[in-house]
């Protein structure tokens, strides 16, 4: 892979609107935390998506390798019990 | 000159300000130094064509002569043009633009906080609208000129020069003429020259975190209120003008 020369990237997370959770809209290059938000601001939030934005360094996030998919996901797949899909909801809560 | 007349020439300079500072922001569509960057400067070009749109029309409005905000921008010569000087210049590199952003924002920060409170209802709702998106530009252009003059020395290098080079372009913002002064008498336009001190020292703190060095105030450009400019504008106007001139009142 070419090497970006273009200062580190940061993820983008946007709120849409309040109480709604963050949602991963893409990634910006930033030099810094100021710059980060400002970046995500202008590259994401140009149509009115958002009221909230986090940015997060690339660096810093946390992601499981792919080659543990077995592992990580499959032993879920078969336990249908797991589901909590067999109790009525409460009337009213929608966002379960 | 009427008051009528006064009012139709002020909201020209305005509206030219925007318009002309539109065009060369949006010169950096697919050449600024990174793909963030490219959006940031549309953003704001973007910003500017609505509050020339917003301004040209009311100028039209004003001279009741049924000219639209299409009309002034794409009908008028050179010498009908009111923009600042400073808004014409070509971009040079990103810190001269960054430099010219952070200059023309800080004044306007003052300056449309002032025309808020116009006597003139339509010019004090403009200004409302407006202040928003300067706010936004002079962080976005101080934030930038903060990282170039403590980045590399190539990049000190670039600001300090962006900042020489500009600096005998910004008195002209802080003119006032007859035109403003007698608009100012009723409230309808801020008195600019009252703004400096604060604009100087808006700008001092950033140059100052951004440790390069402040030009002394010597001679200062001026000529723009009277459609006097500088060699650019012309060629900004054949391009920007070209279709209306060569098909005239083409549409699609």
């Amino acid at each position: 892979m070419a090497t970006d020369s273009q200062l580190a990237t940061w993820e983008v997370f946007i709120q849409s609107k309040p109480g709604a959770n963050y949602i991963h809209a893409g990634s910006v290059h930033a030099s810094d935390k100021q710059m980060a938000l400002q970046n995500a601001r202008d590259t994401y939030t140009r149509r009115g998506e958002g009221t909230s934005i986090w940015a997060v360094p690339t660096s810093e996030i946390a992601a499981s390798n792919p080659d543990d998919n077995d592992m990580f996901f499959d032993p879920a797949n078969d336990k249908m019990y797991r589901m909590p899909t067999f109790y009525v909801m409460p009337e009213g809560a929608k966002a379960i | 000159m009427t008051e009528q007349q006064s009012l139709f020439n002020y909201c020209l300079r305005l509206g030219d300000d925007a318009l002309v500072q539109s065009y060369r922001l949006s010169e950096w569509c697919s050449s600024a130094p990174i793909l963030e960057e490219d959006l940031a400067l549309t953003n704001f070009a973007l910003d500017m064509i609505g509050r020339a749109q917003a301004l040209l029309s009311y100028a039209g409005t004003i001279e009741g002569k049924g000219r639209t905000d299409d009309d002034l921008a794409y009908k008028r010569g050179e010498r009908q043009f009111y923009n600042h000087l400073i808004t014409e210049l070509p971009n040079g590199d990103f810190a001269f633009t960054i430099a010219r952003i952070l200059f023309i924002s800080a004044f306007e920060y003052s300056y449309y906080n002032a025309l808020q409170h116009s006597s003139d209802a339509t010019l004090a709702a403009i200004a409302a609208k407006t202040i928003k998106e300067i706010k936004y530009h002079l962080s976005h252009a101080s934030e930038w000129a903060i990282r170039l003059g403590n980045g590399t020395d190539e990049s000190h290098g670039r600001l300090q020069r962006a900042i020489n080079s500009l600096w005998m372009y910004t008195g002209e913002l802080f003119e006032a003429d007859e035109v403003e002064a007698s608009l100012a008498k009723v409230n309808i336009c801020p008195d600019a020259p009252q703004l400096r001190t604060n604009w100087k020292h808006q700008v001092e703190s950033v140059l100052n975190e951004a440790t390069v060095t402040i030009p002394k105030d010597e001679y200062m450009q001026t000529g723009s209120r009277l459609g006097i400019h500088t060699e650019y504008l012309g060629h900004i106007l054949s391009e920007m003008q070209y279709l209306q001139r060569a098909y005239p009142e083409a549409t699609w």
